[in-house]
C-alpha cells in the first residue's frame, strides 16, 4: 500500500467523520482512494472534493465546530492557503488533523519530495501564538498508525494535529497492518454546536476576542496548553546510540536514509548512533540534549536549507558542536552523502 | 538476504507494476518489501523507474543509489544506471533500440529480447512480465507461484483473466534470456 493510501484507509478505520481536500501532487491518492473507496457506504463518513484548499480548511472548520473527527491533506502550497483557517481553528481550540505531504519549494516548486515546510509546520504556520501537534512518519506503516494518533492528541487538546511527510513516504509502498474498524462516534463533546434544547448554555465557537484582556487570558490557556504537551507528548526514536560517538538528527525520510547512513559509518569504524524525533512540536529538547551531552558531535540532516537543526541548536544549548546537512528542492540525500559529511564536519582531524 | 533492484524504462513499458508484481510476490513468501518510485511529471513516454527492495530484514532505507540487480529498458536507462550496479551485480537489458550495450566487465550481464517476443506473442502489454520472467531465472528471488499470487494481488479483478497470459509471458522470457557476460 502506499503512504497516501494508508493514510485514507487509516482514517476511515479511524472512525472519522469527515474528509475535505483538493488535489495536489504528491498526495491526491488520498483523494483518489478515499472517493474510490466509498466510505459513505463502510462507515457513513462523508468525503468531500471542495472548490479549493481554502474551502476545504473552512469546511474542516466547521466539522470541528460540531465535534466531528475532520481531516484534509494537501502539499506545500496547498497548505500554505489553508493557514488562515488553521490559525482561526487553533483559536477557536477545535480540534482537527491536518496531513502535509510536503513537496519541494518555495512557490509552486517541484512535485518533488522536501522537508522544507518544518519551520511553517512547528511555528504554528498562521498567524497568532499558536502551535499545532506536529507528527512525523517514517514508514507507510506510522502513516497508518499516526492518524489515530493524530485524531486522539487533536481531541485530547483541543488542537490542530498535523501529520508532516513527504512526497516519498507518500508515493511509496511498503507492507502495512492496519487497524481493527473503530465506529464513529455517537455522542459528541460538550463544547460542540450540535442544537441545543432549553437545558444548557448556548456554545460559542469563535477565534474573535476584542477584548485585549480576555484576548492575553485566551493566549495564557494555550500557552499552558503547549507546555502541557511538551510535558506529556513527546516521542522519539534511538537506533545504535548506546556507545554511539557522533549523533544524527533526522525525522521522516531523512531518517530512514540515515538509518543506513549508522550502518556505512559503523562499517568505517565511525560510532554513529541516529536520534529520530517522532514528534516535531513538541520537539524532543530533553532527551536530545541528555543523548548530546554523551558525544562529540551531532549532524542534523534534513531536506531543507536547515530548519529543525535551528531546535537542535536550542536543545544542545552550545554544549556541543552540531553541523547540518541537507539536500533540497525535491532532492533526496544518499547515505554516502551523509556520512562524507559526518566525516568531513567531526570525525576527520 | 536483501536484494536491491532499480527497474528503469520508459513510461508504459509496465516498469511501476513489474515492480508492484515482484514487491507483491515478496510478501507473499512473508519477506519485506519496500517499492519506491521516481514519480514525476512524465507520463507514456517519459522516464519511469522504481527501487524495489525484498529482505528477510526489516529495511533500513528505501531510497538507494547502488543496485544488486538493475533492470534497464531503454538507452537512457542504460547510460544512467549501468554504473550504480554493485560490483558482481547484475543487469538486465532488452537490446531492442539500444546502440551502446552495457560495458562493465565486473558485473553480469543478461539480455532478454522482450520487445520482440511480445510482439510475436501479439500483445505488447505483457513486455514486462517477459522482462520478470528472464530476471526471475536468473535471480530466483520469488517462486513462481508467489509470482502468480503477486500478479492477482496486484491487478485489479477486472483484469484476473489476463492471468494465464502474464504466467505464458513469465515463462517465456525463462526461455530467452541470454548470458551477454557473466562474472
Amino acid at each position: 500500500m502506499k503512504g497516501n493510501e494508508a493514510i485514507a484507509e487509516a482514517a476511515i478505520r479511524a472512525g472519522a467523520d469527515a474528509y475535505f481536500g483538493y488535489p495536489i501532487t504528491p498526495q491526491s491518492e488520498v483523494l483518489e482512494y478515499l472517493m474510490a473507496e466509498k466510505p459513505h457506504e463502510r462507515t457513513g463518513m462523508v468525503v468531500l472534493q471542495a472548490e479549493s484548499e481554502i474551502a476545504a480548511i473552512n469546511m474542516v472548520y466547521g466539522g470541528a465546530a460540531c465535534g466531528r473527527k475532520v481531516f484534509t491533506s494537501s502539499s506545500s502550497p496547498g497548505i500554505s492557503l489553508k493557514q488562515e483557517g488553521l490559525s482561526y481553528i487553533a483559536g477557536a481550540e477545535l480540534p482537527c488533523l491536518v496531513v502535509n505531504v510536503v513537496r519541494g519549494g518555495p512557490g509552486l516548486g517541484t512535485i518533488q519530495p522536501a522537508q522544507s515546510d518544518y519551520f511553517q509546520a512547528t511555528r504554528g504556520g498562521g498567524h497568532g501564538d499558536y502551535r499545532v501537534i506536529v507528527l512525523a512518519p517514517y514508514s507507510v506503516q506510522e502513516m497508518a498508525d499516526f492518524v489515530g494518533m493524530g485524531f486522539d492528541l487533536a481531541f485530547k487538546y483541543r488542537n490542530p494535529a498535523m501529520i508532516l511527510t513527504d512526497g516519498a513516504l507518500g508515493q511509496m509502498m511498503e507492507k502495512v497492518l492496519l487497524k481493527e474498524q473503530q465506529p464513529r462516534m455517537t455522542e459528541y463533546p460538550e463544547w460542540a454546536t450540535t442544537g441545543k434544547g432549553t437545558d444548557r448554555e448556548k456554545n460559542v465557537i469563535t477565534s474573535l476576542d476584542l477584548d485585549s484582556a480576555g484576548q492575553e487570558k485566551f493566549n495564557r490557556k494555550i500557552q499552558d496548553k503547549y507546555r502541557q504537551m511538551k510535558e506529556e507528548e513527546v516521542r522519539f526514536e534511538v537506533t545504535e546510540c548506546e556507545d554511539a560517538e557522533y549523533l544524527i538528527v533526522a525525522y521522516g525520510t531523512s531518517a530512514r536514509i540515515c538509518q543506513k547512513s549508522v550502518q556505512l559509518a559503523r562499517d568505517k569504524g565511525i560510532k554513529a548512533g541516529l536520534f529520530r524525533p517522532v514528534t516535531l512540536f513538541p520537539f524532543p529538547e530533553k532527551p536530545l540534549r541528555e543523548m548530546a551531552e554523551k558525544v562529540k558531535g551531532v549532524l542534523s540532516v534534513e531536506m531543507s536549507a536547515g530548519q529543525m537543526v535551528e531546535d537542535v541548536l536550542l536543545a544542545v544549548n552550545g554544549r556541543i558542536k552540531v553541523g547540518h546537512y541537507g539536500r533540497m528542492g525535491g532532492i533526496l540525500p544518499t547515505a554516502d552523502e551523509i556520512v562524507e559529511a559526518l566525516e568531513n564536519k567531526f570525525a576527520k582531524k | 538476504m536483501t536484494e536491491e533492484i532499480i527497474i528503469a524504462g520508459f513510461g508504459g513499458q509496465g516498469i511501476l507494476s513489474m515492480g508492484k508484481i515482484l514487491a507483491y510476490s515478496g510478501i507473499m513468501q512473508e519477506q519485506e518489501v519496500s517499492w519506491m518510485p521516481s514519480y514525476g511529471p512524465e507520463m507514456r513516454g517519459g522516464t519511469a523507474n522504481v527501487t524495489v527492495i525484498i529482505s528477510d530484514e526489516p529495511i533500513s532505507s528505501p531510497i538507494i543509489n547502488k543496485f544488486d540487480s538493475a533492470i534497464l529498458l531503454n538507452q537512457q536507462s542504460v547510460d544512467k544506471f549501468e554504473k550504480s550496479v554493485k560490483p558482481g551485480g547484475m543487469l538486465f537489458y532488452d537490446g531492442n533500440g539500444i546502440s551502446r550495450h552495457p560495458e562493465r566487465e565486473d558485473i553480469s550481464v543478461y539480455r532478454i529480447d522482450a520487445a520482440e517476443e511480445a510482439s510475436k506473442m501479439e500483445s505488447s502489454r505483457i513486455f514486462n512480465m517477459i522482462i520478470l520472467g528472464g530476471f526471475l531465472k536468473i535471480k530466483p528471488l520469488v517462486k513462481f507461484d508467489n509470482v502468480v499470487k503477486g500478479l492477482a494481488e496486484s491487478l485489479p479483478g477486472r483484469h484476473h483473466s489476463l492471468i494465464p497470459l502474464n504466467e505464458k509471458a513469465i515463462r517465456r522470457g525463462m526461455e530467452i534470456v541470454k548470458a551477454v557476460h557473466e562474472v
